[in-house]
């Protein structure tokens, strides 16, 4: 048979392959990022401690932050690129098409992706660049909430008292939720991770961590409606945050 | 004109090799300058157009599927015999021949159905080399079933798919030859006529089904292997596009063809439901291991319950009958003998359809689930159950299943010599489209193995021997006026159809008609009135169809479904009455031929005195009076002796 | 008997560059044993005794193994009655479903224009298998069959990716026109084998790389085409292909340059 030279991303699968590759790295970051955050719940200091130890290696911070850079590059671009060529596979579409298989994730994965991308954005301006953004004023206009260059954990704290912060951030990781609950078992799919006798757990597993993932951060936001994580009233000084 | 088989003489056992070590060849470099023409892509066409590809001739083929895989070889469930003997049941290509002959009443060739026995082996083994899926045993090797009472296992199948993954095997030796440039596939194009020049066949005539454009195709061979006729019928188990025209316009232009009126009906299809019905689906004959066939004793039962009515008032007639064999009688005693107690007796129990009398028996597992449980039925015949109840309605679990026979496969076909080769130099013609190697009644699990055997290994040998002798044939282009002429013949055929002067009805109306004419005379049973009967009704039929069908859209460049029914329909109305005609020549009953005249106690009566040869049938320009040929039969292996299952 | 009288809405076009459109008809006296195609032979013929131009299907062994037959009903490939073809749907479910009205649709796909009506051109499945789908093995050339032992159960599973009828449901139905299960169908098939092992590499790299050229989509793991297969074959074969494909691209490079071995 005729072997064409093929480089991976020539095809559909390799495109899929990217798009899961990048995936296991956003995943594991979002694990990470949730991992340290539950740091908020032994107290400022631990959380504050935590975010300046995050300061102390720059090296590392920004290798993984370049390695983050080019796995949502590469996620969003073969999406897209996907995308395009899907819809030249169809253009006519039916007059009617029950789905039998496709979940409400699966079905929205082309939009909880972009309702991603915005809160991710959204997320960064407001706790990453919103002390070069906002400075000393306050953070997207919202009284009260002024910026603690020393005091991440206040800054968050803080956000999540105010609704046109907490709506956001529900959302996107609702969306998250829904995007990793078909992105997960995806992944295995696409990567060809696949064995009669486990196949069976790679639905569950999707499960479990996209639950995992949503509920871990959205407990943030109800933890500090509901009163159980207040603003500190402690100072502190870390150089290495500002 | 005298029919010359050509077999080779000899030892039975050395007759194909010896015939191979002395035939012509054509070398390598030579052979690309050959185009070859299959129509059919089945197990036949598809196996001899790749294997041809692979040897370097130019091929092209032809089919009226979209896909060359979608030919109707693709249905067939049961298996494939061969002579393995990987059981050590005592199994033999002795055995195989022997049965073969035996199960064929006497009337095929020996020297072709030894050299099927022979060739089944190879099949088994190209057919696993492709990758195609038979059944294994646990300890990896090939498994066997025994099938149609036969007395040793060695039918090889792959569940209840054979012919499909056997003719997937076919189809991708020949999408690899396709993909190499050696075939050139037409899918969607079929063949109207065969080119005859200096008394060779050189070329076809096809129409592109989907643009409507006839035009000539010209070869230094041409291979047929399109298939049965048994869409003669209208319903049948064929696929609704099977259909005689490549064999019936061969045969107009000099081709010979033998026994039209060997067909076989397979006692248990699934019976008619209504006047719309379109096909008859088969059910695997294994269900006759566990059912019983039964009709109730009293017509006025007829309508009631089965289960209500009491085992007294049960009619098991097959058991009854023949006690030795029982509900295992082969298919055409079981077949007729259904047909008796629903014709003749009116206790059939299948649908009412206005003007028929009730045409069906029951098929009862009861007494197999309380014997084996209700589990161990279900595990062996749930597939079949299923299908049963998507088409009826019914669980046989709950309720007996209602069977009838229907028309399964055609033994007759155009005569070849041993060499597959048509009373037409050039042209040959392997698969169901032949006569050859079943006789009278084709065994179970045996077409896969003819078609397959004439296509990998006959077809090709026999093609390069014809152009070995042949060396250059006279030069012929598509545009020289034989080509012309030929595509203007076929054109005007088609505007016949087109412009019938009393336009009514679609071609499915007379097909119908003529399908009862053909059940009704020339179908499991059959006699002299009868027979004349419907030669004097199919020719009134077909000129009312000649002057009453109607075809929409009103062209013929264009995609037009009902033209190619109409097309169809028209050679069937010939065929029709070619298959009557032979019927009635043949003063005697053998194998799926059933004349009431010739029969001891309902039993089959051969007359091997008068009837020890094959029929073959020359056109002489009227349909209705065609000429007699015969091609005497001997048998040195296997004597003729009287089939009884009493 | 219960009769029915159905509200048809038929695609019509007369060829791949006519725009299409729905048009209505009036199936009447269906009765519960018709098959769903019957009922369209019938309104077929009435079409014809009216010189109206009849709707054009395509549809062959009527037994569910050819896989000729193509439509979307209601939204369903092949109908709503699971494992089954378009040819195999009976009425009788049809009015257990209470459907008075029924849209029927070819395939849709870029990949498969459409020829008439109902009728689509599926040339491209062919191609994808000419690209590799095959073991080269040449007539006459075999060894033994049972030479090489097959364990039971992995010969069971490549039957169940062999039994693919290459209908083009699983195109129809995906939401990306993918040809993703037919293609891994046969790749799954022989990579099973041991006699697919030779060209197991070659083939995976050559058949995607033909079916991404003809222009079906992409896989996106929804799992549609399973659901519409009248085979019920697993979207397991697409990761496995996919692991094949990726092993072919990434790890085993060795046989890129195999000889094209066909005539």
């Amino acid at each position: 048979m005729a072997t064409k030279a093929l480089t991976l991303y020539d095809t559909t699968i390799g495109k899929k392959a990217v798009m899961a590759a990048s995936g296991i790295i956003l995943l594991g970051f979002t694990l990470g990022h949730l991992s340290g955050n539950l740091k908020a719940y032994a107290g400022p200091t631990e959380f504050n401690e935590y975010a300046r130890w995050l300061r102390t290696m720059p090296a590392l911070l920004w290798g993984a932050r370049l390695a983050l850079i080019f796995a949502f590059s590469a996620h969003i671009y073969s999406a897209f690129s996907l995308w395009r060529r899907n819809k030249s596979a169809r253009p006519n579409r039916y007059q009617k098409k029950v789905d039998l298989a496709t979940d409400y994730a699966a079905k929205t994965m082309y939009l909880s992706g972009p309702i991603l991308l915005f809160y991710v954005l959204f997320h960064l301006v407001h706790l990453t660049f919103g002390g070069q953004l906002f400075g000393d004023g306050t953070i997207f206009g919202i009284e009260g909430y002024t910026w603690e260059a020393s005091n991440p954990y206040n800054n968050l704290v803080h956000g999540f008292q105010h609704w046109p912060i907490v709506i956001p951030y529900v959302l996107g990781n609702l969306a998250l939720g829904v995007h990793l609950f078909h992105g997960i078992w995806s992944m295995f799919q696409s990567i060809g991770a696949n064995h009669p006798r486990y196949n069976q757990y790679r639905r569950d597993l999707a499960i479990m961590l996209a639950a995992l993932l949503t509920i871990g951060n959205l407990s943030f936001p109800i933890a500090v409606m509901a009163g159980y994580l207040e603003p500190t009233t402690l100072r502190f000084n870390f150089p290495e945050l500002l | 004109m005298e029919l010359k088989s050509h077999e080779p003489t000899g030892p039975i056992e050395q007759r194909w090799t010896e015939h191979k070590a002395h035939s012509k060849l054509v070398a390598p470099h030579n052979r690309r300058k050959h185009t070859v023409i299959v129509v059919g892509s089945g197990l036949a066409g598809g196996a001899a157009a790749a294997t041809m590809g692979e040897l370097g001739y130019k091929v092209k083929c032809f089919c009226y599927q979209d896909s060359p895989r979608r030919a109707h070889s693709i249905a067939a469930q049961g298996g494939i015999n061969a002579a393995k003997n990987y059981q050590n049941d005592g199994d033999s290509v002795f055995r195989l021949f022997y049965d073969t002959v035996k199960g064929g009443d006497f009337r095929a060739r020996e020297s072709n159905v030894y050299r099927l026995a022979e060739l089944s082996t190879a099949i088994i083994d190209q057919a696993v080399a492709q990758g195609v899926p038979f059944a294994r045993e646990y300890g990896g090797l090939l498994a066997n079933r025994s099938f149609g009472g036969a007395q040793v296992s060695r039918t090889f199948y792959a569940r209840g798919q054979t012919g499909q993954q056997l003719l997937l095997g076919a189809y991708s030796a020949l999408e690899r030859q396709i993909a190499a440039g050696s075939v050139k596939m037409y899918p969607r194009t079929e063949m109207l006529d065969l080119i005859v020049y200096e008394g060779r066949a050189r070329g076809i005539v096809t129409r592109d089904m989907v643009t409507g454009k006839i035009e000539a195709h010209v070869a230094d061979v041409v291979v047929l292997a399109t298939g049965g006729y048994g869409n003669v019928f209208y319903l049948s188990t064929n696929a609704k596009g099977c259909n005689t025209t490549a064999t019936w316009r061969a045969h107009r232009k000099g081709a010979l063809f033998a026994n039209p009126c060997y067909t076989q009906i397979h006692p248990t299809c699934i019976p008619r439901s209504g006047e719309t019905q379109s096909k008859l689906t088969l059910m695997s004959e294994s269900l006759r291991n566990d059912g019983r066939v039964w009709v109730p004793r009293k017509p006025e039962d007829c309508d009631k319950d089965p289960k209500s009515i009491p085992e007294k008032d049960r009619y098991y007639f097959l058991e009854e009958r023949y006690p030795a064999f029982g509900n295992l009688v082969p298919r055409d005693v079981a077949s007729r003998n259904a047909m008796y107690v629903c014709e003749n007796d009116h206790l059939g129990v299948g649908p009412k359809i206005p003007g028929e009398p009730r045409r069906g028996v029951y098929l009862d597992f009861a007494d197999a689930i309380s014997r084996l449980g209700k589990h161990t039925v279900v595990e062996r015949y749930g597939n079949l159950f299923e299908m049963y109840e998507r088409i009826t309605g019914d669980d046989p679990v709950e309720t007996p299943m209602k069977i009838y026979p229907a028309t399964h496969y055609t033994m007759g076909g155009l005569w070849v010599d041993y060499n597959l080769e048509s009373t037409i130099p050039g042209l040959f013609v392997g698969g169901e489209a032949n006569f050859s190697d079943h006789g009278a009644n084709r065994l179970g699990a045996s077409a896969l193995m003819q078609g397959l055997a004439d296509g990998y290994f006959v077809l090709p040998f026999s093609v390069g021997n014809y152009l070995g002798e042949l060396r250059t044939p006279p030069a012929l282009e598509e545009d020289d006026a034989v080509c012309k002429d030929a595509v203007r013949e076929v054109k005007a055929r088609l505007t016949k159809l087109i412009e019938a002067p009393a336009a009514k009805h679609g071609p499915d109306h007379f097909h119908r008609l003529l399908g009862n004419i053909i059940w009704k005379y020339c179908g499991m049973s059959r006699s002299r009135d009868g027979l004349k009967d419907a030669l004097k009704q199919i020719p009134e039929l077909r000129e009312q169809f000649y002057r009453e069908v109607k075809v929409v859209p009103n062209k013929d460049e264009t995609l037009n479904q009902t033209l190619e029914r109409a097309s169809r329909v028209a050679d069937f109305f010939e065929l029709g009455e070619l298959m009557c005609l032979d019927a009635l020549t043949r003063e005697e009953s053998c194998g799926g031929h059933f004349r009431t005249e010739h029969q001891v106690d309902g039993e089959a009566k051969r007359d091997d005195e008068k009837f020890q040869h094959a029929a073959a049938w020359e056109w002489s320009g009227d349909a209705s009076k065609p000429v007699r040929h015969e091609e005497q039969l001997t048998f040195e292996y296997v004597k003729p002796t009287m089939r009884s299952y009493k | 008997m219960k009769t029915k009288t159905i509200k048809l809405h038929v695609w019509r076009q007369s060829g791949p560059n006519d725009a299409g459109r729905f048009e209505t008809y009036t199936a009447e006296n269906v009765t519960e044993h018709m098959s769903f195609l019957e009922m369209l032979d019938d309104l077929n013929e009435k079409l014809i005794a009216d010189g109206k131009d009849p709707i054009a299907f395509d549809h062959d062994c009527r037994e569910g193994i050819c896989g000729m037959c193509s439509m979307v009903i209601n939204g369903y490939a092949h109908g709503p009655d699971e494992r089954t073809t378009t040819c195999q749907i009976h009425m009788r479910h049809v009015f257990d479903r209470g459907w008075d009205e029924v849209w029927i649709e070819p395939w849709r796909a870029t990949s498969f224009p459409i020829r008439k009506d109902l009728i689509v051109d599926r040339t491209a499945l062919d191609k994808i298998i000419q690209a590799g789908g095959y073991i080269s093995i040449r007539t006459g050339s075999a060894r033994d069959a049972n030479e090489a032992p097959i364990p039971k159960p992995i010969a069971d599973r490549a039957f169940d990716a062999a039994t693919c009828i290459g209908c083009g449901a699983c195109v129809a139905a995906c939401p990306n026109a993918s040809a993703s299960l037919f293609t891994a169908a046969k790749v799954g098939h022989l990579a099973l084998l041991p006699q697919g092992q030779a060209e197991r590499m070659s083939r995976v790299k050559s058949m995607v790389a033909t079916m991404d050229e003809l222009g079906f989509g992409g896989c996106t793991n929804h799992g549609e085409c399973e659901k519409a297969c009248p085979k019920g074959i697993s979207i397991d074969f697409i990761a496995s292909m996919n692991r094949d494909l990726l092993k072919s691209l990434v790890v085993d490079r060795g046989d890129a340059e195999a000889p094209d071995e066909g005539a």
